[in-house]
């Protein structure tokens, strides 16, 4: 018996729970390697937060990781947090806002789509989701932050990949892997992330326009160009008078692009960039930093679908294709706005069944796209894929899964059947 | 090389050579098939020139459906396969066994798309670095991850190597550059990981894939973001009394919240050499000197060197030379990626290697490897990716001398420990192959290499693909991992190294 394992002998753990709500890693150790010896499945929680994601599956236990927490080791001039996978994220913004940084990517909130008001949830949930918000296209994803990571695998194992430091190619890229995986091959316990230094301030244009071709036009040719945007949205007319600011007057629809970073530079790059769209002034707002900053958490939080009583789909596509696809899905009633400078659509239809599903993602394929449900009716939730995968991916992700959790205990079903 | 440990030969395979190769040249025109010792021989190493081993036949695949099928037969026939890009890699990824078909992927070298709307290129993967750039560049546009050894080293190598640059620290190395990939399972099963869009459905095996050097698949074809070219872009050479002063300067700048687009430092004794080799007009007399570029708009970019200037000035620097035109920005450039060659000049031969450390460690580290360097006694030149703490320690000894190579294996091993205790890791950017295999223990416990040699069996469950490489075959840690360069002669000494 090694050293750990007696350890994790040591430590009294009350099987006949069915919520466990580890504090330690040994704790967390001592659970997975009894539900591994029986064969129990094991649903895997951070702050709920995002848990109506995914296909519902059975599991007798739960792994309640809210009290896990902690920020273990934050250097601002190294540029990493390091931190227990349950830390909430509102606890970690915090810690960064003390020295002007933060996390690049703006990962989603969902809280104000599932339950009407903020609910960031916890730094694994965050990762295992890997939903990044509209800097996606100038910073990477939530995966391309993660520096390292601790996890426990299916058989109770403590492993890590990466570290601290962010150029690293020593062995397989494992913290890549785990981020979008849905908590499906390891369990999190330790995350670190690459932290940045928040944009000295930030500059939006509101191009008031209710097309979306005309947007999508605005959107390429700002990502195409020097100034460097750090955002690109379209809202159509419907969500206009979702945005009551200041200095926006405009209820109408609205394509936004935003700037950041040093004041100088912000002014003459928004400058350059409203000309080189051709702008005329009345069809122009522009929204200075808190603004900004306003416009684009709410962007960030899914406000448009506050408290959504339907469904809710999230579609990434190449930016060339938006257009079409929207075009085509306009057949069904659709509500949708687009962010990541035009690779994302987030939509909600009004009658979503299988058949009108099976089309949409047949549309959205065709375009070399693909849809993740995020939000639907239960009774959708039960006979739908929730998220998309072709044959040869499943088989792959299928050997992939058991070499992490060879008795597939972790979030079984979750992500696909069979795995 | 005598004393490096490869998986064990397969005799039967040995045996069955002419067998093998009428089998393949049955899948792929014949003349692709290489058997004769004379055609083989160009194959025998790559990079990381100290270690030779010729192959048992070289295959030069044509197309995706080929690859497919040579990999199919070798799966059934349980014969070793090395894939191999421009060969240029510094840690013996491609190096051959001796029972292998080595696939080199040299013709594929095609870019298949410029897709402009969605800013991306979609090329195969024996394609150079630079001919993205060069394809693009006309628009305005570039690839941002600058290998040094750009002009030659393949698109393909790069993503199973995740290649960084001096770029990479405002930019990301080649997995935050790119979208897509063809690959080829080893039996055979062509796939497409990720595409034109920003992310893929279920599993990231599009980050699994780059960086596990040619162990899990056949990189088939890549897409790659390309980016806008800034408007200017400016650097700033600045001298400095002490590698604690640049040291602290680096940190600073990047706690200060400018992220350069890159910065690195160079120590007097490589200063002097790359100024004398490369004629660049840098501070000769100062102990370490800082080469940092911004890039952005006019007034972003001045405001960046404004700072750096203030920050430059508190830590004691003792010059500080502000590029006025590109060409003057790029002589900056020129000595840094002259440093290998440079050091070609100093020592009979020299040793590479290439740890991560924490920014903050940074003086820490030189001086450990300086007390190293009097421990051992043999010079030892310093050339860093500073602003994220990448370190290309050049240790020089004479290869003719066992007493001194024995002694320049025990420094070079000594160095990449030292990484790890202070929190780095063992490889930046050069990947481990079969240079630092052995080191593996110093960064990962039995476990972590357990889980991650089970995904490598779950995907190639014969272990066929490129055995013998990143994951140790002895048990102990050997002394090893460096670049061993004799007489300033590098397989590829027109391609600059940094």
């Amino acid at each position: 018996m090694s050293m750990e394992e007696k350890q994790n002998s040591q430590t009294s753990l009350d099987f006949n729970q069915n919520i466990f709500k580890p504090t330690s890693r040994e704790e967390i150790v001592e659970i997975v390697k009894t539900c591994y010896r029986k064969n129990i499945p094991l649903e895997i929680n951070g702050l709920k937060s995002k848990n109506k994601i995914g296909r519902n599956f059975q599991s007798e236990k739960t792994l309640d990781l809210s009290d896990y927490k902690g920020i273990i080791d934050y250097k601002p001039e190294e540029l990493y947090i390091k931190v227990k996978a349950g830390t909430p994220l509102k606890e970690i913004i915090g810690e960064l806002d003390k020295n002007n940084q933060q996390l690049a990517f703006e990962p989603n909130d969902f809280g104000y789509l599932f339950s009407g008001q903020s609910n960031s949830g916890s730094i694994g949930g965050v990762v295992s989701c890997n939903f990044a918000g509209s800097r996606r296209f100038k910073v990477g994803s939530v995966r391309d932050h993660i520096l390292g990571f601790q996890g426990i695998n299916g058989k109770g194992e403590t492993i890590k990949s990466g570290g601290t430091v962010v150029k690293n190619v020593t062995g397989y890229d494992l913290s890549k892997l785990v981020s979008g995986s849905f908590g499906t091959l390891t369990i999190l316990t330790e995350l670190s992330i690459k932290v940045l230094p928040k944009p000295e301030t930030s500059k939006t244009l509101i191009i008031k326009n209710p097309h979306l071709k005309k947007a999508l036009d605005f959107l390429g040719k700002a990502l195409s160009s020097s100034t460097d945007p750090s955002g690109g949205v379209f809202y159509p007319d419907y969500f206009g008078k979702d945005f009551v600011l200041n200095d926006l007057t405009h209820d109408g629809g609205l394509t936004a692009i935003r700037i950041e970073g040093p004041t100088n530079s912000v002014h003459q790059r928004a400058n350059r960039l409203s000309k080189e769209l051709g702008l005329l002034d009345q069809e122009l707002s522009i929204l200075d930093s808190e603004q900004s900053n306003i416009f684009w958490s709410r962007t960030k939080n899914l406000e448009v679908f506050k408290s959504l009583k339907s469904n809710l789909l999230r579609i990434v596509l190449p930016m060339s294709e938006t257009l079409q696809v929207i075009q085509k899905l306009k057949n069904f009633e659709i509500k949708y706005f687009i962010d990541w400078g035009g690779g994302l659509i987030w939509a909600s239809f009004d009658q979503l069944n299988t058949k009108i599903l099976s089309e949409i993602k047949d549309t959205v394929k065709k375009h070399q796209g693909y849809i993740t449900l995020i939000k639907v009716e239960e009774d959708l939730k039960a006979s739908a894929d929730i998220f998309t995968i072709d044959p040869i991916k499943y088989k792959i992700s299928e050997k992939i899964k058991r070499s992490f959790d060879p008795k597939r205990i972790f979030n079984p079903g979750k992500m696909y059947t069979g795995i | 090389m005598s004393s490096l440990q490869m998986p064990k030969v397969d005799n039967a395979i040995m045996s069955k050579k002419d067998k093998i190769a009428s089998d393949l040249r049955g899948i792929i025109n014949s003349k692709n098939v290489l058997s004769n010792p004379d055609e083989l021989r160009p194959f025998e190493t790559d990079g990381l020139t100290a270690y030779r081993q010729m192959p048992l036949l070289v295959v030069m695949p044509e197309t995706v459906e080929e690859v497919s099928q040579i990999l199919k037969y070798c799966n059934e026939n349980k014969v070793k396969v090395v894939p191999r890009g421009a060969g240029t890699g510094l840690s013996g990824g491609s190096m051959p066994l001796e029972d292998c078909v080595l696939m080199a992927m040299g013709k594929f070298n095609k870019i298949i798309e410029i897709d402009y709307e969605n800013r991306c290129v979609v090329t195969q993967p024996c394609v150079t670095n630079l001919a993205i750039t060069h394809a693009v560049q006309d628009k305005g546009f570039y690839y941002a991850p600058d290998p040094s050894s750009q002009i030659a080293c393949s698109i393909g190598g790069n993503v199973a190597e995740n290649s960084g640059g001096v770029h990479s620290l405002k930019y990301g190395a080649t997995t935050n550059n790119l979208l897509g990939i063809q690959v080829v399972l080893m039996d055979g099963t062509v796939t497409k990981f990720g595409g034109k869009a920003m992310d893929a459905e279920g599993y990231d095996f599009l980050g699994l894939m780059t960086g596990s050097e040619g162990l899990l698949g056949v990189i088939t074809e890549v897409t790659v973001k390309i980016l806008k070219s800034p408007e200017v872009v400016k650097a700033a050479l600045v001298g400095f009394p002490s590698i604690e002063d640049a040291g602290n300067c680096v940190a600073e700048i990047i706690a200060e919240g400018c992220i350069p687009a890159g910065m690195e430092i160079m120590d007097k004794a490589l200063t002097k050499a790359t100024n004398d080799y490369s004629k660049a007009g840098y501070p000769t007399d100062a102990e370490a000197m800082m080469i940092v570029e911004f890039d952005g708009t006019e007034h972003e970019v001045e405001a960046y060197i404004q700072k750096t200037k203030e920050i430059a000035e508190k830590n004691n620097s003792s010059s500080l030379k502000i590029s006025k035109t590109n060409e003057e920005r790029l002589k900056f450039w020129a000595g840094r990626k002259a440093a290998f060659p440079a050091c070609g000049v100093l020592a009979p031969d020299y040793m590479c290697m290439d740890g991560s450390i924490p920014r903050g460690k940074l003086a820490e580290v030189l001086n450990e490897i300086s007390r190293l360097s009097k421990k051992y006694n043999l010079p030892v030149a310093n050339a860093f990716h500073a602003g994220d703490g990448n370190l290309h320690p050049l240790i020089m000894f004479d290869a003719n001398d066992k007493e001194s190579l024995r002694k320049c294996e025990e420094f070079g091993a000594d160095i990449l420990k030292y990484c790890v205790k202070v929190g780095g890791a063992l490889t930046g950017e050069h990947g481990v192959g079969i240079e630092k295999r052995e080191l593996m223990c110093e960064a990962f416990n039995d476990k972590d290499i357990q889980q991650q040699l089970t995904i490598k069996v779950a995907l190639d469950p014969n272990s066929l693909l490129n055995p013998g490489k990143v994951y140790p075959i002895l048990r102990k840690c050997a002394e090893e991992g460096r670049v061993h360069v004799h007489g300033g002669k590098t397989k590829f000494p027109d391609i600059p190294r940094f």
